[in-house]
């Protein structure tokens, strides 16, 4: 097979791990996955945790499937391409509740909705029912962590414009009930931006996002 | 102004293509036109044009603001320092407070603008004259003037420019940033404390009359002072008699568009007419009379100055209609029935923004099949 003579890390490959980190984004150039996106980057911490749920069970899921490509029936492939991802979710809700019940209380819903995120079942229906294991492996890690990325960009500065802090830390200072009781920049009249918490303003940061990165790369211009 | 004339044209070669300074050329024409009237002319073909231009289009808008704007100002006095000052008192105390929103609108949002014109290579465009003086007006007194400064950049980037700037926007770029500034500040944007100064002798206790409504208490204020303007409110909005003088101003010289004001007041009257008759013992907006909604809150003004913009308004004659009536009839379903808005003009208007371009479609594609089926009968 031609697919055995490739070297393990040749350009190919490479570019299967690099490419969704920015040309090939999938949040910001496929447009996919935007829901958890935004429902769950209002603070860092569930914002990591969720990327990191997403990773597992996309490495896993892609794997899987890719092993088991030739062994699909192609007219029930999106059951069982459903049954390995919801196995994998509940791994994850199971692990969350037993080792990080705060945090799987944050995301509530949004670990069970991994099921229908879009980026999952896209690289297994377009990338792993038609690629080897590693290749599978490869294109997993790169599209995971480009979601992972966009994800802690946008809970990056929402939590930071929106509560102050960083992570559940106050960066900006403590603000107290008057001038005189706040510290750091609210002691200067600075105050949180509300609007950076409600779903909106996640929206429109991403749209930034976007913005930011097609003026830099122009490649991603269309006609 | 010969002087001025002659010192631009000294330093015009430096900006023409070419020059030296050919990058900043956007921000010199800018100022030029700005300044004195343009000698462009026609250069191919025959068009018919008219003789006014963006330009003293937003003039006129500005000079229609200006009655609301001194108004604003009194009031903000008047409001902070209660009865028995004279009016220059009143007035100095309240342009003190207001004029510093209105250069720091000016200053960021023309700053955004020159950049984005250098940085693009195009002109700068007048659209911001407008804005700049609507954002103020439309803001409370007490609203610190930072939280000024980020609402203009989010309406001017967000708002204007990320869709291509003067011209291209979808929503009313004034009420991007006060929609902005009411949901990143809202203890800044609403309550009781904000729309009245500090600083005054003695200062009154300051809600806004739809503020007294949300409470379900009816208002003792008089309709003489709701119409006069005497009550707190945001700076520009609250003599309703200033705002039909700047009215008569954009109907006169045919800027604004009747029919949109017309269909507001329309809508807002049948939907208060409605709320009117059907009644509640639990909700004062319910029996607010129908007519007294239209001289309270953002009402008067955003008829007259927002919803108008030929820009994000309905293009069509009977899109217009459509647009100005739903907005009515949005503004005083949110006031009356949504308990966390008190006010609900603002959001129509956006809303309706939106809608625009669908109306729009749908009244000229409704016409396009009405021609066709008059071709076949003729045809036939």
């Amino acid at each position: 097979m031609a697919e055995e003579k490739e070297d393990l890390f040749s350009k190919k490959n490479i570019s299967l791990l690099t490419d969704p980190l920015n040309d090939d984004n999938p949040i910001t150039v496929q447009v996919l996955g935007i829901c958890s996106a935004l429902a769950i980057t209002v603070q860092l911490k569930p914002a990591i945790v969720m990327a990191l749920a997403v990773m597992f069970v996309l490495i896993f899921s892609n794997v899987i499937v890719s092993l088991l490509r030739n062994l699909i029936p192609s007219r029930i492939r999106i059951i069982v391409q459903l049954l390995i991802v919801a196995s994998l979710v509940i791994i994850v809700d199971q692990v969350l509740k037993a080792y990080a019940y705060d945090v799987s209380k944050e995301l509530s819903v949004f670990v069970g909705l991994i099921i229908t995120n879009c980026i999952i079942m896209g690289r297994l229906e377009a990338f792993a029912l038609g690629n080897g294991p590693w290749k599978a492996f490869l294109d997993a890690v790169g599209n995971s962590a480009g979601y992972a990325i966009i994800l802690v960009i946008i809970a990056f500065f929402r939590e930071l414009l929106g509560s102050g802090k960083l992570l559940g830390y106050e960066v900006l200072g403590h603000k107290g009930r008057t001038l005189a009781e706040s510290t750091g920049v609210y002691h200067y009249g600075y105050e949180n931006n509300g609007f950076m918490l409600l779903a909106p303003m996640a929206l429109i940061t991403v749209g930034v996002i976007i913005w930011v990165q097609r003026s830099k790369n122009t490649k991603l211009i269309e006609e | 102004m010969n002087f001025l004339r002659k010192k631009l044209d000294k330093v015009k070669p430096l900006f023409e293509k070419g020059g030296k300074y050919e990058k900043f050329g956007p921000a010199y024409f800018g100022i030029d036109t700005f300044l004195f009237v343009p000698n462009h002319t026609t250069k191919r073909g025959a068009h018919i044009r008219d003789g006014i231009d963006l330009k003293r289009v937003m003039m006129v808008v500005v000079i229609a603001l200006l009655p609301a704007l001194f108004f604003g100002m009194w009031n903000v006095g008047f409001e902070a320092m209660g009865a028995g000052h004279s009016f220059w008192e009143y007035f100095s105390f309240g342009a003190l407070r207001v004029i510093p929103m209105i250069v720091v609108s000016y200053v960021v949002g023309l700053g955004i603008e020159f950049a984005y014109a250098i940085m693009r290579g195009h002109e700068v465009n007048e659209g911001y004259l407008v804005t700049g003086l609507l954002i103020p007006m439309i803001m409370p007194v007490e609203l610190p003037l930072w939280m000024l400064a980020v609402s203009v950049v989010f309406a001017v980037i967000i708002g204007k420019e990320a869709f291509g700037g003067t011209g291209m926007n979808i929503l009313n770029p004034a009420l991007v940033a006060r929609a902005f500034a009411l949901f990143s500040y809202a203890p800044h944007m609403s309550g009781n404390a904000v729309w009245v100064a500090n600083g005054g002798a003695d200062a009154a206790s300051g809600e806004t009359i739809l503020g007294v409504l949300g409470t379900n208490q009816m208002p003792t204020t008089s309709v003489y002072d709701m119409f006069m303007g005497y009550i707190p409110g945001s700076i520009g909005e609250t003599s309703v008699l200033m705002i039909l003088i700047g009215a008569a101003i954009l109907l006169f010289t045919g800027i604004a568009s009747w029919r949109v004001m017309l269909s507001i007041v329309l809508g807002a009257s049948l939907t208060g007419l409605f709320f009117n008759a059907v009644g509640s013992d639990t909700n004062a907006l319910f029996n607010f009379p129908w007519w007294q909604h239209l001289l309270v809150g953002g009402f008067a003004f955003g008829t007259v100055f927002m919803a108008t913009d030929p820009v994000t308004a309905a293009q069509t004659t009977k899109g217009k209609w459509i647009y100005g009536f739903l907005i009515g009839f949005l503004a005083i379903m949110i006031r009356v029935i949504n308990p966390t808005l008190p006010e609900g003009m603002m959001m129509a208007i956006l809303l309706m923004n939106v809608f625009a371009p669908t109306i729009d479609h749908y009244v000229v594609e409704s016409n396009i099949k009405k021609r066709k089926k008059r071709l076949q009968k003729v045809k036939a």
